[in-house]
């Protein structure tokens, strides 16, 4: 198990026992101090926001959501998000079995560096990545051959996505693969069963929950991306512009107002990919725990 | 990463599936390049830029002094956000792991929000609350108070950025924990203090360190949130991140990514923490 991979650990909430209610001292002073951070950091902010959109009148609101210039940044960013984590459910999930499933030279290295995009600045892997895929860049270079750009299009903000993102799929999944019970893929072997069998009827349904919610959680990064995507993505209107840069936009345009307003959309977006993400894998690990 | 489960015993049926030499160099190779390409190259690609005019303009960059100016707001905003959210995640840990009270899963769901919300929005929240328009920002104006567009607004945001990563780290560790040792020390006669710093603290200064690695280098690296409330004035309100970006609107490829050298260097450090303390660990659970 990796005691400490670099995020959600809802995987790992296996046995919470009750412990002593009175015994052990401090619940008034961490109660204390957790509510009022919570209230003062979290929530009162976000008051804040729901306060500034609440005053607009709902034709108003509904006007600067449904803009078009707008609308073409949700579009663009849901495709690319969607494009980008599925890719990382693919990278992730072959990654994830590389480094728990075979040793080789270099293995604990590609484990630390996985981790990466989740150390290095954003912005630092946007000037990178937009000077690699750039015309004269290394990467920019050759495919300009093949006649594909990346930087300065949809593609490129795919590409930064992709990086930011790249470590959910993997430190998800890891785990859960590492527990795996060995005896059942020994068992559906010797019952005859082929390789590929194996991996879709006894692996695949063990690994779902944490390999869909890596993907979600790649998903809800990318969709707030902002610091890597912003360089590369030439932030062309209605081509090439994320929904977080439309709010960027406004802000710089002292409109507050529409400004929140869109951030309010993206804000429900998350939050509730989130809660229903959590709810449907509590229910799944449930489901898989009671069938057993 | 532990690989326990790679099995010694030769048996003439097989026993695991993937195991074809094939099958294994493909997949191996995939995941090399994968890496290398994704990862590897742009890592090297920083350092080739930062120096690709030679050490002496590399230096000269580096010692200018609008990036000395960075560099140690960049150090202020860290060295403010850290202990900050190291006191309110121990004790967040604590609350949510050693006591059961109605509201207590929502509280560990709320932690989760800065995770998911977009860093243009958290700092937009801070702008809405504390900026002019607000009557709590005008109500600081008149008391001569600026917050937003100044560098106490940056080290806000920056909390409320990282403000999860130390709970994130520990509660897992310290519900496995459980606390049955502490309860002990507390039977023997230890006071509350003397049962953390003796008993609690050492079962989690690993997972505890991480969370403050963690915490660093996400205040130190943070982007989005920062541009909105610091209104980018060079010398002043200009963080490392944000100064890459000025000096690459800039043109300045190279001072860029010299800047940049700085952030990558810590972010490498930043790994090499984590193995080293993955590993220890590893050592102390065993």
């Amino acid at each position: 198990m990796t005691p400490a991979s670099l995020l959600p650990k809802n995987l790992i909430s296996k046995s919470f026992k009750v412990t002593g209610r009175q015994v052990l001292p401090g619940f008034a002073l961490s109660l204390g101090i957790s509510l009022l951070f919570i209230s003062l950091v979290l929530l009162l902010p976000l008051s804040g926001l729901l306060v500034q959109t609440a005053g607009m009148s709902w034709a108003d609101y509904w006007a600067v959501v449904t803009d078009s210039r707008v609308m073409a940044s949700y579009q663009v960013t849901l495709l690319m998000a969607l494009g980008a984590s599925l890719l990382n459910g693919l990278v992730g999930l072959l990654l994830a079995w590389v480094l728990v499933r075979y040793t080789f030279p270099g293995k604990r290295l590609i484990d630390a560096l996985v981790d990466l995009p989740f150390a290095l600045p954003t912005a630092v892997a946007g000037i990178t990545l937009a000077t690699l895929f750039s015309a004269q860049g290394w990467y920019g270079q050759g495919l300009a051959k093949l006649g594909i750009q990346v930087a300065y299009t949809p593609l490129g903000i795919l590409i930064a996505m992709l990086f930011t993102s790249l470590p959910f799929v993997v430190r998800n999944v890891q785990p859960v693969m590492e527990d795996l019970n060995s005896g059942d893929e020994e068992a559906a072997l010797s019952l005859g069963a082929n390789d590929w069998t194996v991996f879709r009827r006894v692996i695949f349904p063990a690994l779902w929950p944490a390999l869909v919610m890596g993907v979600v959680l790649s998903f809800i990064r990318s969709l707030g991306e902002f610091g890597a995507v912003i360089f590369i993505a030439g932030n062309m209107p209605y081509l090439s512009e994320v929904t977080s840069l439309m709010i960027f936009v406004r802000l710089q345009e002292f409109d507050y107002a529409a400004a929140s307003a869109i951030a309010s959309v993206i804000l429900m977006a998350s939050l509730v990919l989130l809660f229903a993400v959590n709810i449907w894998q509590t229910r799944y690990l449930k489901r898989l725990k009671g069938s057993q | 990463m532990s690989n326990h489960k790679t099995s010694l015993s030769k048996v003439s049926h097989q026993q695991r599936i993937g195991d074809q030499p094939w099958l294994r160099r493909l997949l191996i190779g995939l995941a090399f390049l994968l890496v290398g390409s994704l990862l590897v190259v742009p890592l090297i690609a920083i350092f080739a830029q930062a120096l690709s005019a030679g050490l002496n303009i590399f230096w000269v960059n580096l010692s200018d002094k609008y990036t000395l100016h960075a560099i140690g707001l960049t150090l202020l905003v860290a060295a403010l956000t850290v202990p900050l959210n190291l006191v309110f995640g121990v004790f967040l840990a604590w609350l949510v792991t050693r006591f059961e009270f109605p509201g207590r899963r929502i509280l560990m769901t709320l932690i989760d929000i800065p995770f998911a919300v977009s860093p243009v929005v958290a700092g937009l929240m801070y702008l809405l609350l504390y900026g002019s328009n607000s009557w709590v920002g005008s109500w600081l104006m008149d008391h001569d108070l600026q917050l937003m567009f100044a560098w106490p607004g940056i080290v806000m945001v920056t909390v409320f950025i990282t403000c999860p990563f130390v709970a994130r780290e520990l509660i897992p560790l310290m519900q496995q924990q459980g606390s049955s040792e502490e309860e002990a020390a507390l039977s023997l006669g230890a006071s509350g203090w003397q049962m953390f710093r003796r008993v609690t603290l050492p079962n989690i200064k690993w997972a505890l360190l991480y969370g403050v690695v963690l915490t660093n280098a996400r205040a130190v690296g943070e982007f989005g949130a920062v541009s909105v409330v610091s209104g980018n004035i060079r010398g002043e309100t200009n963080t490392l991140p944000l100064h890459v970006e000025l000096l690459y609107q800039d043109y300045n490829l190279v001072g860029a990514f010299t800047s940049a050298t700085l952030l990558a260097a810590l972010a490498l450090l930043t790994l090499v923490v984590k193995t080293f303390l993955e590993w220890r660990q590893q050592q102390s659970a065993s």
